[in-house]
C-alpha cells in the first residue's frame, strides 16, 4: 500500500520501543496509583493532602511540561546530589526521563481510577476478611484488590489508550522511538506525511489491540458477575 | 530558584500565554462547529453518514496529537497540489498548522461526546415534540441539540482542558505559546527548573480558571436541577 523505501524496519524499531516505554510506565502508574488511592483513603490526613496535592498539580500541567522538566532539571538535581555524595556522573538518558514522567502523570489518573474502584468494592466483604482476623495487608491483597480490578478496569483501560498515545512525546526529548524515526525516515525520503500516516495507523493497531486483550481481562474478572 | 530570571521575561511568558489562549480559543471554537454535524452524523440512522463520522471519530481519537499535527505541519508540503493551492497559506504557517490540528483533534472528541448525550436524549421529550408537531429539525434545534449541550457539559468542561495541555505541543513546531517561551528561556539560561515551573504555573492558573467558568455554567444551566431551598 505504501512505498516506504525499506525503512519499516526502523519504524518497527521505534515501535518496539514505543511498547517498552508504554509498558514500563504503566507499571509505575500502576504502583503509585494504588499507593495514590490508599493515602486518598487513608485516615492520616497528611497523606490525603499530599495525594491530593499530586494529583492536582499533575492534572493540572501539560504532560510535556512536566516531561522536559523532568529531563532537564532532574538531570541537573542527580548532578548537584551527586556532587555531594561524590558518585560519578550519572545520565538521565531521554528513556529514563520519559518513561519516570509519564508514570509519573498516570499514577495520578490511576489513583482516581483505583480509588473509585476500592470505593466500589462492598464494606461486607472487608468487614468479613477482619472478622476472620486478617491484618489489614492481607484484606487488601486477598480481598481488596481483586474485587477492585472489576471496577477499575473500565478507567484503567481508558487511562491505558491515553497513556500509549502519551508515548509519542518521547520523541520530543529525543527518544528514538516511533514518532521520531518517521520523522528522519520522511525527512530523508521527503515523504514526512505518508511515514507520519503509518505511525498513526500503528498506534490505532496497538490501541485496537489492547482494546481485544481488556475485554478478555474483564470477562475474567467479571466470571461471577450476573448480567441483566 | 533565580527568580531574576523569570522577572526578566515576564514579558516573553505574557505574549506567549496570550499565543497559547489564541491557539486554545480558535481550536475549540472551529472544534465546537465541526463536532455538531459530525455528531449529527454519528447518531444518523443512515450509514453513509454514520460510517465516515465514525472513522473520523476513530481516527483522530485513537492517534496521539502529535502525530496528527506532525502530520500537517511537515506532511502537508509532501503534495505538489496542496503546495500549488490556496491552502498552502494556511498549511505553510506553523500557527495555523496548530490551529487546524488541534480543531480537527478536539472536533472528534467532542462528538463524541455530544453523541452520548444526544443518545441519552430521555425518549418521553421526543414523544412530546413529536405529539406537538414538531418538525425534525426544530425537534433537533430545539429540543435534543439544547438538551445534549446540557448533558455534555461536565464532559466538555474536562475536553477543554484537555485542549489546553494539549495545546502546548505547539511549542514544539516553533510556535512561541507558553511552552515554547519556557523553551526559550531554558535554553537561553540554562534554567529548566525556573523556564518550566513558571509555564506549568500559568497553565496551572488557566486550568483552574477554566474549572471555575464551567462549576459557573453549570450552577447556571442546572438551576432547574437544584433542590428547592424553601
Amino acid at each position: 500500500m505504501f512505498d516506504l523505501h525499506g525503512y519499516f524496519p526502523m519504524i518497527l524499531e521505534g515501535m518496539l520501543l514505543t511498547v517498552e516505554v508504554a509498558l514500563l510506565s504503566l507499571l509505575i502508574a500502576v504502583i503509585l496509583g494504588l499507593i495514590g488511592a490508599l493515602a486518598k483513603l487513608s485516615k492520616s490526613r497528611i497523606a490525603r493532602n499530599a495525594a491530593a496535592v499530586y494529583t492536582t498539580l499533575i492534572r493540572g500541567v501539560p504532560d510535556l511540561v512536566l516531561m522536559t522538566l523532568i529531563f532537564f532539571g532532574g538531570q541537573i538535581m542527580v548532578n548537584n546530589l551527586g556532587d555531594s555524595m561524590g558518585w560519578d556522573y550519572i545520565d538521565i538518558s531521554p528513556f529514563v526521563a520519559g518513561t519516570l514522567t509519564i508514570g509519573f502523570i498516570f499514577g495520578a489518573y490511576m489513583t482516581e481510577t483505583f480509588r473509585g474502584g476500592i470505593l466500589a468494592v462492598s464494606s461486607g466483604e472487608i468487614e468479613a476478611a477482619l472478622a476472620f482476623g486478617m491484618p489489614s495487608w492481607k484484606v487488601f491483597v486477598r480481598i481488596t484488590f481483586p474485587l477492585m480490578v472489576r471496577h477499575a478496569l473500565p478507567g484503567f483501560g481508558n487511562n491505558w489508550m491515553v497513556l500509549a498515545k502519551t508515548t509519542a512525546l518521547v520523541s520530543v526529548i529525543g527518544l528514538h522511538d516511533m514518532v521520531y524515526n518517521a520523522g528522519v525516515a520522511g525527512g530523508s525520503t521527503r515523504q514526512p506525511f505518508t511515514f507520519y500516516l503509518v505511525v498513526a495507523l500503528m498506534f490505532l493497531c496497538i490501541t485496537g489491540l489492547s482494546d481485544l486483550g481488556l475485554q478478555w481481562v474483564n470477562r475474567r474478572f467479571s466470571v461471577g458477575v450476573r448480567k441483566v | 530558584m533565580d527568580y531574576n530570571v523569570i522577572i526578566d521575561n515576564l514579558p516573553l511568558y505574557l505574549s506567549g500565554l496570550w499565543v497559547t489562549i489564541q491557539l486554545v480559543v480558535m481550536a475549540l471554537v472551529a472544534g465546537f462547529g465541526l463536532a455538531i454535524p459530525l455528531a449529527l452524523m454519528a447518531v444518523s440512522k443512515n450509514s453513509l453518514l454514520r460510517y465516515p463520522a465514525k472513522t473520523y471519530i476513530y481516527f483522530f481519537r485513537g492517534t496521539p496529537l502529535l502525530v496528527q499535527m506532525f502530520m500537517l505541519y511537515h506532511g502537508m508540503g509532501q503534495f505538489e497540489a496542496i503546495r500549488e493551492s490556496v491552502l498552502w497559506i494556511v498549511f505553510k504557517e506553523a500557527y495555523w498548522c496548530a490551529i487546524t490540528a488541534f480543531a480537527l483533534n478536539t472536533a472528534a472528541y467532542t462528538a463524541e461526546i455530544l453523541r452520548g448525550a444526544i443518545e441519552q436524549t430521555p425518549f418521553g421529550e421526543i414523544e412530546a415534540a413529536n405529539a406537538g408537531g414538531m418538525s425534525k429539525s426544530t425537534l433537533y434545534r430545539r429540543i435534543i441539540l439544547p438538551g445534549s449541550f446540557r448533558r455534555a457539559l461536565p464532559a466538555y468542561g474536562n475536553e477543554v482542558i484537555f485542549m489546553l495541555h494539549g495545546s502546548a505541543l505547539a511549542g514544539v513546531i516553533t510556535i512561541v505559546d507558553l511552552f515554547g517561551a519556557a523553551k526559550i528561556v531554558n535554553s537561553r539560561y540554562f534554567v529548566p527548573f525556573e523556564s518550566f515551573i513558571t509555564a506549568g504555573f500559568f497553565y496551572l492558573c488557566c486550568t483552574f480558571c477554566i474549572i471555575w467558568f464551567f462549576k459557573w455554567v453549570e450552577k447556571h444551566w442546572y438551576a432547574h436541577l437544584r433542590p428547592r431551598t424553601h
